[in-house]
């Protein structure tokens, strides 16, 4: 299966402030009822969306300044939380390609990988700015660059990094595992033979 | 030698190095549930794949099945396309399927070690982060997500990178009315929310040794709470005693033989890990959450913080959550009102738990303001329970006893807050809208602390409630 490979993501950007931003935040389960992932992308952080409206105030991703925006910014432990991928699913149909925090959970940051969206980790400095600048001018274009390791927004560069295998991923266009896995199916069978409990 | 059981167990289901320098890993048991699992196999019909080891795949349905009317069609449209989509993939690829009718159906994580299924020295995936309980016995048991359970459906394996290891001891005796819950909530606050990132967690110290099956089970379950994607405890005797007789455990000479293997793969005892915590028991007390993850947890007899005694980088969060919470900063968590008492998840929902309550509630009545309900975690468990005579017990009380199912742990079916309703519960995340209303608030809190929170109506000692010294 050849894929796309991802070296740069370009587009506008959306600051979500906040740590610890877990999965039933960014997709409540009760939008999980569903047997495809299709038309999630509405639901992506809907009660935190709905509770701002309520309050007279504009989440970030209803913030007219930022439609289209393709790049998001968070804090840290990001996507903390359950395993479902409809998560990382949901902010992919809603139009993110990129996310960039200070840290993120594991099972999350895998999932991401497996659709193609690199997650990048910045400085909490860094995305502070970074997020100052957007704010200022939400037409500016960002341009992550995996291979040279920087977000470039306006005429700064800000150092990224990103787990090696992820990125070794993405720059080789292997980021969904299944074509490598199933090439290995000889292998699975032989390991299999030497288990006593997968014999049974 | 000097391996951890992780080692072990990951070498003996290597079956490759990925071009990319993962592991291929060979997954021995996988667990599905209808709801991170007709995705998958949606995905596999796409790229026109078969499941490689139907005989090794089991599923249930536990997320969305309602409680109380169990009669199909579902009232929720949505619910019974997702029932019935995992029957249908289920007959379609000849995967066992422990479906409502079967009387074995249930929370996927408390079915497998139920049915046997779950055994020491194996590694097993399920679409579902709490998976990391099956690490009770000895497994190597991951969470994944749905392209993974595509993975493994496909080809029995999936590409993932050899964690680190961090050997948490917990040792002595836990005084009187704590419980395998508070150790767990503990172990949580003190190492953070993401302290497990990249790391197993093995547990191990006296106080593990002398823990049930299910008590561990407890723990394992939360590990994916403190950032660890697995978590376990090295199998011994209580391992094999639990498993005995189990319907898919080994029978006769294989029993023996298998008992011998799954001795062999605890760690060693000179055996190297990547970091080490101890604890000691006796300093813990009850626990309770206060706040919007599993970390913001303090002791019983505790004051809510303020946001300036937590570390600088939990001040937000902190701040975010007693917004939610509604509780004030320097106000004891005790005496808080309670509207809802939840009794079940695959973390508290198992018999043992059910007896420990019922044994002190006998007698006793739920206070008026407060809705109480009991969630049997399986249908095996609310059948013995109800033969024990456990359900009249709590039905007595004032609480509801219902069907077998994730229930109000988060809020897929019927069983949900309303509006800011608070609720102490035996689950495993207090996350913001989890309960299923976005205001709705929820205390992490054992079994029994859950049970005094009912009498009561508002959170409290259960050592005082119910007299335990
Ligand atoms: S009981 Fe709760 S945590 Fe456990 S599997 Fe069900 S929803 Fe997940």
């Amino acid at each position: 299966m050849a894929l796309e490979k991802i070296t740069q993501v370009g587009g506008r950007g959306v600051y979500v402030p906040g740590d610890d931003l877990d999965t039933d935040r960014i997709i409540p389960a009760r939008f999980m009822k569903c047997i495809t992932f299709d038309g999630l992308g509405e639901f992506a952080f809907y009660d935190a969306r709905a509770f701002a409206k309520a309050e007279g105030q504009t989440h970030p991703l209803d913030d007219a300044r930022f439609t289209g925006a393709s790049i998001l910014l968070s804090g840290s432990n990001f996507g903390c939380g359950s395993s479902r991928e409809h998560a990382p699913q949901a902010l992919y149909r809603f139009g993110i390609r990129a996310i960039i925090a200070e840290s993120f959970a594991e099972i999350f940051f895998g999932n991401s990988i497996t659709l193609g969206m690199p997650c990048v980790v910045m400085s909490g400095e860094d995305i502070r700015s970074v997020a100052k600048l957007i704010e200022s001018d939400p037409a500016a274009l960002l341009t992550l660059d995996l291979t040279e390791k920087k977000l470039s927004i306006a005429d700064m560069d800000f150092p990224i990094t990103i787990a090696p295998h992820a990125h070794e991923a993405l720059v080789t266009g292997k980021w969904d595992a299944i074509a490598d896995l199933l090439e290995g199916i000889d292998a699975v069978r032989t390991r299999a033979a030497t288990l006593p409990y997968m014999a049974a | 030698m000097s391996q951890t059981l992780l080692d072990k167990v990951w070498a003996a289901h290597t079956v490759r190095t990925l071009p990319n320098g993962a592991t291929q890993l060979l997954i021995g048991t996988h667990l599905i549930h209808e709801v991170t699992s007709p995705q998958a196999f949606g995905m596999l019909r796409d790229l026109n794949l078969k499941v490689l080891y139907p005989s090794r795949t089991f599923a249930t349905v536990d997320h969305i099945v309602p409680t109380d009317e169990r009669a199909e069609p579902f009232s929720d449209d949505l619910a019974d396309a997702m029932i019935k989509a995992l029957r249908s993939n289920c007959a379609e690829n000849g995967i066992t399927f422990f479906d409502l009718p079967t009387g074995k159906q249930g929370i996927v994580h408390i079915v497998g070690p139920e049915q046997g299924i779950t055994q020491p020295g194996t590694t097993i995936a399920c679409g579902d982060s709490h998976t990391s309980t099956h690490g009770a016995f000895g497994a190597i048991a991951f969470g994944i997500g749905t392209s993974q359970v595509r993975d493994v459906l496909a080809t029995q394996t999936m590409a993932l990178h050899k964690p680190k290891v961090r050997r948490i001891n917990v040792n002595g005796k836990l005084s009187p009315g704590v419980y395998a819950k508070d150790v767990i909530l503990h172990i949580i606050r003190k190492l953070g929310v993401n302290g497990g990132l990249g790391y197993a967690y093995e547990y191990g110290g006296t106080t593990f040794d002398a823990f049930t099956q299910e008590e561990r089970m407890t723990v394992c379950n939360m590990s994916i709470e403190g950032g660890a994607r697995v978590g376990y405890v090295n199998p011994d005797e209580t391992t094999f005693e639990y498993l005995k007789g189990r319907p898919y455990s080994p029978k006769g000479a294989d029993w023996d033989a298998a008992v011998a293997r799954w001795k062999a793969t605890a760690s060693d005892p000179d055996a190297k890990y990547d970091d080490i915590v101890t604890f000691d028991a006796a300093e813990i007390s009850p626990t309770v959450t206060w706040g919007i993850n599993p970390g913001q947890a303090i002791f019983i007899h505790e004051k809510v913080p303020f946001p300036n005694e937590v570390p600088e980088k939990d001040r937000s969060t902190a701040e975010e959550a007693l917004a939610h919470m509604l509780l004030k900063s320097g106000n004891p968590i005790k005496g808080t009102k309670v509207d809802v008492a939840f009794l079940g998840s695959c973390t508290n929902g198992r018999l043992s738990d059910l007896q420990e309550v019922a044994r002190y509630i006998k007698g006793r009545k739920v206070n008026k303001g407060v809705k109480a309900i009991v969630v049997p975690g399986s249908q095996g468990v609310a059948s013995v329970a109800e033969s024990m005579g456990l359900a009249e017990i709590f039905r007595e009380a004032g609480f509801e006893w219902r069907g077998a199912g994730c229930s109000m742990c988060l809020g897929m079916n019927p069983d949900k807050l309303v509006g800011e309703q608070l609720c102490a519960s035996s689950s495993n995340r207090n996350f913001k809208g989890r309960q299923g209303s976005p205001t709705g608030r929820t205390v992490l809190m054992s079994p029994l602390m859950v049970a005094a929170a009912a009498l009561s109506g508002e959170i409290s000692d259960a050592r005082e409630v119910f007299g335990i010294k």
